[in-house]
């Protein structure tokens, strides 16, 4: 069993653990914490399969890609977060509306 | 079995362990404390995967900076889930579609991945030696480097657009709240301040000019800056107000606008977007790279703080709404 | 085995004793001011049998200097989170453990 072979394993369970916990999950921070979660699982896929024979080193195209994603995510959250809070201000939910009658008005 | 392989093995239980621990933990705060350890444990997995670039951004950028928004955020939210009306009781087969959509689309994903794992590694060298080959007319002597701002360099130019992009977004949904009360500023984080301060500055200096020939680069060291930038925050030091203006908006910008430049002069020299003059390459990054760093610092340390400056800018900031922002 | 790998492999067994005795106490001890306590002093013992034993390894005198500068800034900022800590917990009115 290789290394790539494992780390992408392991990041398709990320994605999958993270999936799982975002569609579960009420609280909005959670949510946030979840997409998180499944970028980094994305990220380890995309590295490992950059991996090639016994270099032990990753092609620096997809290592170049994640850095720009890693920033992009870091983005996402900034910008989740700060809504959560504005919808929490407007309305005092930390959750978005679960169904038709607790729906905003 | 090689001893690396088991190392691999326990490194990647523990992420996956860490992972389903912090988003089944009930009690949000340890969530987020949680995700932090995650990031630092994820940046040794890229460095098993032969990434630094990648583990030097995840530890200040995907554990240090995510980790400060998520705390600011949680101070701000509380952990309660608060909601409005009614909720009604899932029906048992709204429970069961997260299981069989995560169920059907896992393995399918997985199936197609190592169908094109195994394809892939015999049949493509990947795009190291070419990369390698280049490496010569690109003005710098990093692999990764290289590609970041020379062979894709479009990507790091949008990049720069959707980083000022969400600090945009984030200024238009709110003013900014203070961190923390002002009163409660310990003389012992003070004095770490002035002693990490300059250190940190010197720290990215260094990361950003080792980016030429080693891991490191506009983006860790824009971080590390930005956490300084932060720590000041943390211990009282507020922008002059004269300098919440035009100033600041300028620094926000400075790094995305000259990439834009430079990508139209380019174009309009070489009819290709960002195709340096092989004699310019270097001192262009150089260029790029400073303007991206001191954008980057101030960025994320503005998507920290959340919020434009205050609108009045005569008035002083009310203090007293200021958010819990450790809790243990 | 050359001697140097002989002490690199002691001070990293001692290192991983530190290391033990921090967690267990972390995990252990009865309150938030005792667990703070075993987690700094032992970890900060630890991570320095550790940096030493890098140091031992390492071929030029640029990286024993960069380890030891790593090892005086996790130290300081250490002892200054752990401060934080206990300070913001005794403002919330967290008693020390009696026994």
């Amino acid at each position: 069993m290789s290394p790539a072979l494992l780390y992408t394993g392991s990041g398709i369970i990320l994605f999958s653990i993270g999936l799982h916990a975002l569609l579960v999950h009420r609280h909005l921070l959670r949510k946030i914490l979840a997409a998180n979660i499944m970028g980094s699982g994305v990220f380890m896929v995309f590295i490992a399969m950059g991996v090639h024979g016994d270099s032990g080193v990753a092609d620096p195209v997809p290592q170049a890609m994640v850095l720009t994603g890693i920033v992009v995510s870091l983005c996402f959250t900034a910008v989740a977060i700060v809504l959560a809070v504005r919808l929490n201000k407007l309305t005092g939910c930390t959750t978005l509306a679960v169904d038709e009658e607790s729906s905003i008005d | 079995m090689e001893l690396a392989l088991i190392f691999d093995l326990i490194l990647l239980i523990t992420l996956i362990a860490l992972a389903w621990l912090l988003l089944a933990s009930s009690d949000i705060f340890r969530a987020v404390v949680l995700f932090i350890a995650f990031g630092l444990l994820l940046a040794l997995a890229w460095v098993r995967l032969g990434a630094p670039d990648v583990a030097l951004a995840e530890a200040a950028i995907g554990a240090g900076i995510t980790g400060a928004l998520l705390l600011v955020g949680l101070g701000r939210l509380g952990s309660a889930e608060h909601y409005r009306g009614t909720r009604t009781r899932l029906t048992f087969l709204q429970r069961l579609s997260a299981p069989v959509l995560i169920g059907v689309m896992i393995p399918s994903i997985s199936l197609i991945l190592l169908l094109e794992l195994s394809l892939h590694a015999s049949a493509t060298p990947g795009q190291q030696g070419l990369v390698n080959v280049l490496l010569d007319v690109s003005g710098t002597n990093h692999g990764v480097t290289a590609v970041l701002m020379n062979f894709r360099a479009w990507d790091t130019l949008l990049e720069k657009g959707v980083l000022l992009l969400a600090l945009i977004s984030i200024w238009s949904l709110d003013q900014a709240r203070p961190l923390f009360r002002q009163n409660d500023i310990s003389p012992q984080l003070t004095g770490l301040a002035r002693l990490l301060l300059p250190i940190m500055i010197i720290v990215a200096g260094f990361v950003l000019w080792q980016g030429d020939h080693a891991p490191g680069g506009a983006f860790q060291s824009g971080a590390i800056l930005s956490a300084g930038i932060l720590l000041a925050i943390l211990v009282g030091y507020t922008l002059p107000t004269r300098r919440q203006g035009l100033s600041l908006r300028l620094l926000l910008a400075v790094g995305f606008s000259v990439f834009l430049l430079v990508a139209a002069a380019t174009l309009l020299s070489s009819d290709y977007l960002l195709k340096y003059p092989d004699s310019l390459a270097g001192s262009l990054i150089l260029l790029l790279e400073l303007v991206a760093t001191a954008s980057i610092a101030a960025l994320l340390a503005a998507a920290v703080v959340g919020g434009h400056p205050p609108d009045d800018l005569s008035k002083p900031v009310d203090r007293s709404s200021a958010v819990n922002g450790g809790q243990t | 085995m050359a001697l140097t790998d002989l002490i690199t492999a002691f001070l990293l067994l001692g290192s991983l004793g530190f290391f033990l005795a921090g967690t267990l106490g972390l995990l252990r001890f009865p309150d938030l001011y005792c667990r703070l306590h075993a987690l700094t002093k032992a970890d900060n013992l630890g991570l320095g049998l550790v940096v030493l034993a890098l140091m031992i390894q390492s071929d030029s005198w640029q990286v024993v200097i960069r380890l030891l500068l790593i090892w005086l800034l996790v130290l300081v900022a250490g002892a200054t989170v752990a401060h934080l800590i206990a300070r913001k917990a005794q403002q919330d009115g967290h008693q020390p453990w009696r026994r």
